[in-house]
């Protein structure tokens, strides 16, 4: 079967190629059946809302960034073609490159730790044997709470004078002096890690958990007639067969915690001395709070290149699966 | 977010006839408003707005409720006797700024917007002249103070009505400066050094916020600052000159209060923090407006009645302030601009803004010199020391003008974290050095 015309970047072909691709378009419309053509309808009618959301929504609001992130606008100004002048200005900031290797610590402990954690609860559930329906809601609930509320809830718990997490730690024995939570650099970092791994590790445990759930009980029962102790079965069989879920949630918890926002802006609004600014944070305190638009939408877009190539490893790995699956 | 529309029908208080209602308007406007409401009543004929003309004004929640409802109430009759509707619409402070710059950049949204500090500044582009509004009120009212004319004026037009400053003093509980047998509150940072160390060593450590929150860090740092004869530009608003002697010698006076007098917690705190920690009673002396007291008297009475209000301390260089403005701003993209004009100058006249002036004495400070003998000032004695910061504030991006550039230092917090970078154990040399660098790098710009 050729291929299909929708796979061509239409606006990179010269005239006479697109209209000869209308042409082979509207010819095989034409010697299309009745039937045929009812189903190319109901596609396009079908297809149109989600094309227009996306349009509206999702690429022109992109298509904009960029744009805007190549003119020195302003709020209420325009403004003029600066070309990479706002990327240059950024490289420079050292505010910037401190957000930047933040972002980048923030992701991979916060990441990393989501997982590790993840894996355990979900292991756990996967092999208990009552309480399962109750289990599984309650651990849900860091997930589904909005984050704005729950971060609120952990700022009050960081308080270096009311902290409850100082008061039960105090009152225990464990510490003699109270922990400030935020007010240094690697602990207001840690504990915004924190505050990330408790709210994201159900999204990991869940759906590990329902991977977990397909891999055929048959496969452990045969490693373990082969001798294989809990460390083997879950390094040879349990990992390999989960890892095309858990890379897929790697990636897109990869792609929510890079450009989170709300759990920092909240907790410490980038402080101590910017020890906690991400991409996302600084971009919006030069866009909104400054109100300078063309640098704010350059420092967001800086976050494109790295989650670029995290999506098109994502379509590279599914795509790997599904033609592995197909040849099989 | 509330959200409020005024009644056309049954609005609160006595209903007032329209007629009386422009006359008591054009009086307390005074001769100085023509063209106003009392050009309106020249004209012998009340104004007309199309029938179902909507004015929608976007304002911060207010920390007085009382004050909240005087406003509304004042807006429902306006919007009675004007014969058009009235939307007051209130959100948190924080959410002005991302409002204002949606409504700018979509062309949309509120006619009216409260703006604070160097706003104006910032969105000039979307804003209308309010000048006529602005300079009447002002010859009037017997002048603005010289922060509300460097937060509106921009170039050589008024970009927003100045309405309201939040004041701010030394809160400080009198009964512990007792015990530690100090008889009056310090009146130099050195003063406020010694007597830190004895109220820290009682266990009532002074507090102060150096977390990236709006007010109470930058209002500190910037008055440390400016106390000390540092500042960031020159009056041509591009040299920066952070670099002086005064400048270290804040930052090393901060070191010595960090570890000497301050409660070690202030790193990560907020806006808010010291406010609980004062009436908690886990600090002696902090840096706020008048919303502790007026919330002692509340619900701590205990405390209301040993704490009171102070002037900042001076430096070798004086005594200085930095205070939110408030702003009323017309927006360009408005098709109601002479009406939102005719509303700002409706509630700034003297009679309706002496009102909620009244209910917020102590807490909002007022934008023109004839406000400085009111009552308010006086009723409590313990309220006074925060009538006259106003006279000693600055702008950030002083001695130049509170530019998007002076903006992009303050949100950028560079001030504070310069002091900030100092308390965690970077040299005060090095700390100024960064802090420098940062500022010519926004300013050369």
């Amino acid at each position: 079967m050729p291929a299909p015309a929708e796979s061509a970047t239409p606006t990179a072909l010269p005239k006479p190629a697109m209209t000869r691709l209308a042409a082979i378009g509207l010819g095989r419309f034409r010697r299309a059946s009745r039937t045929e053509r009812r189903e190319w309808l109901l596609a396009l009618i079908l297809l149109t809302p989600a094309l227009v959301m996306l349009g509206l929504f999702v690429a022109y609001p992109f298509v904009r960034g960029i744009w805007l992130g190549l003119l020195d606008s302003v709020v209420g100004r325009e403004g003029d073609f600066v070309g990479l002048r706002n990327y240059v200005k950024l490289w420079n900031d050292d505010i910037f490159r401190r957000a930047a290797a933040n972002t980048f610590i923030y992701t991979g402990f916060a990441t990393s730790l989501k997982l590790t954690l993840g894996m355990i609860v979900a292991l756990m559930l996967n092999n208990l044997i009552g309480w399962k329906r109750i289990l599984r809601a309650s651990m849900l609930l860091p997930w589904i709470v909005p984050t704005v509320l729950s971060t609120l809830a952990w700022k009050w718990m960081f308080d270096p004078t009311f902290s409850i997490v100082n008061w039960i730690l105090y009152h225990l024995g464990f510490i003699r002096l109270r922990i400030d939570w935020l007010g240094g650099p690697v602990m207001a970092m840690g504990s915004v890690i924190l505050v990330n791994v408790w709210r994201g590790t159900p999204f990991f445990a869940i759906t590990l958990l329902a991977g977990l759930q397909t891999i055929n009980p048959d496969v452990y029962e045969a490693a373990s007639i082969d001798g294989a102790n809990p460390w083997q079965r879950f390094w040879r069989v349990t990992w390999p067969l989960l890892m095309p879920v858990t890379t897929v949630v790697m990636l897109f918890s990869v792609i929510q915690t890079f450009a989170d926002f709300q759990l920092v802006y909240i907790l410490t609004g980038g402080g101590p001395a910017n020890s906690t600014h991400l991409f996302a944070t600084y971009a919006y305190q030069i866009g909104v709070a400054t109100g300078k638009l063309g640098e704010g939408a350059a420092a967001s877009l800086a976050m494109f290149p790295f989650l670029f190539l995290v999506v098109i490893f994502q379509l590279w790995y599914i795509r790997r699966g599904e033609g592995g699956r197909g040849s099989a | 977010m509330s959200r409020e529309r005024s009644k056309r029908d049954g609005a609160r208080g006595i209903p007032v006839p329209r007629r009386a209602f422009l006359k008591a308007a054009a009086a307390s406007a005074g001769a100085a408003a023509l063209g106003g409401i009392p050009g309106i009543l020249a004209a012998g004929e009340a104004p007309a707005y199309p029938k179902g003309t909507k004015l929608h004004l976007l304002t911060r929640l207010n920390f007085f409720p009382t004050a909240d409802k005087i406003f509304l109430a004042q807006a429902e009759e306006f919007g009675k006797q004007m014969g058009v509707e009235v939307q007051v619409e209130r959100i948190g402070q924080n959410d002005i700024v991302t409002r204002t710059t949606a409504a700018i950049v979509a062309g949309a949204g509120a006619d009216i917007i409260i703006l604070h500090n160097n706003f104006p500044h910032l969105v000039a582009d979307g804003l209308a002249d309010v000048s006529d509004v602005a300079e009447a009120i002002e010859k009037e009212q017997g002048g603005y103070y010289d922060l509300f004319r460097a937060d509106a004026y921009v170039g050589s037009r008024w970009l927003g009505v100045p309405q309201v400053a939040l004041s701010t003093a030394m809160n400080y509980r009198e009964d512990w400066l007792k015990e530690a047998g100090v008889s009056r509150f310090p009146d130099t940072w050195e003063e406020l050094r010694e007597v830190g160390k004895k109220l820290k060593a009682m266990g009532h450590p002074v507090g102060q916020a150096f977390g990236h929150s709006e007010n109470d860090p930058n209002t500190y740092s910037y008055s440390l600052l400016w106390s000390y004869g540092g500042y960031e530009v020159e009056r041509d608003g591009k040299t920066v000159v952070l670099d002086r002697k005064g400048t270290l010698e804040a930052i090393k006076l901060n070191n010595a209060l960090w570890k000497e007098a301050l409660d070690e917690g202030g790193l990560s705190w907020d806006d808010s923090s010291n406010n609980r920690a004062f009436l908690a009673g886990s600090i002696s002396i902090t840096t706020n407006g008048a919303s502790i007291y007026f919330q002692a008297r509340d619900k701590f009475p205990n405390i209301h009645r040993v704490m009171n209000h102070a002037p900042h301390p001076r430096g070798p260089a004086g005594r200085f302030y930095h205070l939110p403005v408030h702003s009323s701003s017309v927006m360009k993209h408005s098709k109601n601009q002479k009406l939102a004009k005719e509303f700002i100058r409706y509630y700034m006249a003297k009679e309706q803004y002496g009102k909620w002036f009244d209910v917020m004495g102590g807490y909002g400070l007022m934008p023109t010199k004839m406000w400085h003998d009111h009552p308010a000032w006086t009723r409590d004695p313990k309220l006074t020391p925060l009538r006259d910061p106003i006279k000693d504030a600055r702008a950030p991006g002083y001695a130049g003008a509170p530019s998007r550039k002076a903006s992009e230092a303050l949100t950028k917090y560079i001030i504070l974290d310069m002091f900030v970078k100092a308390i965690q154990g970077v040299t005060p040399e090095e700390a100024l050095k960064w802090a420098t660098g940062e500022l010519r790098k926004i300013y050369s710009a």
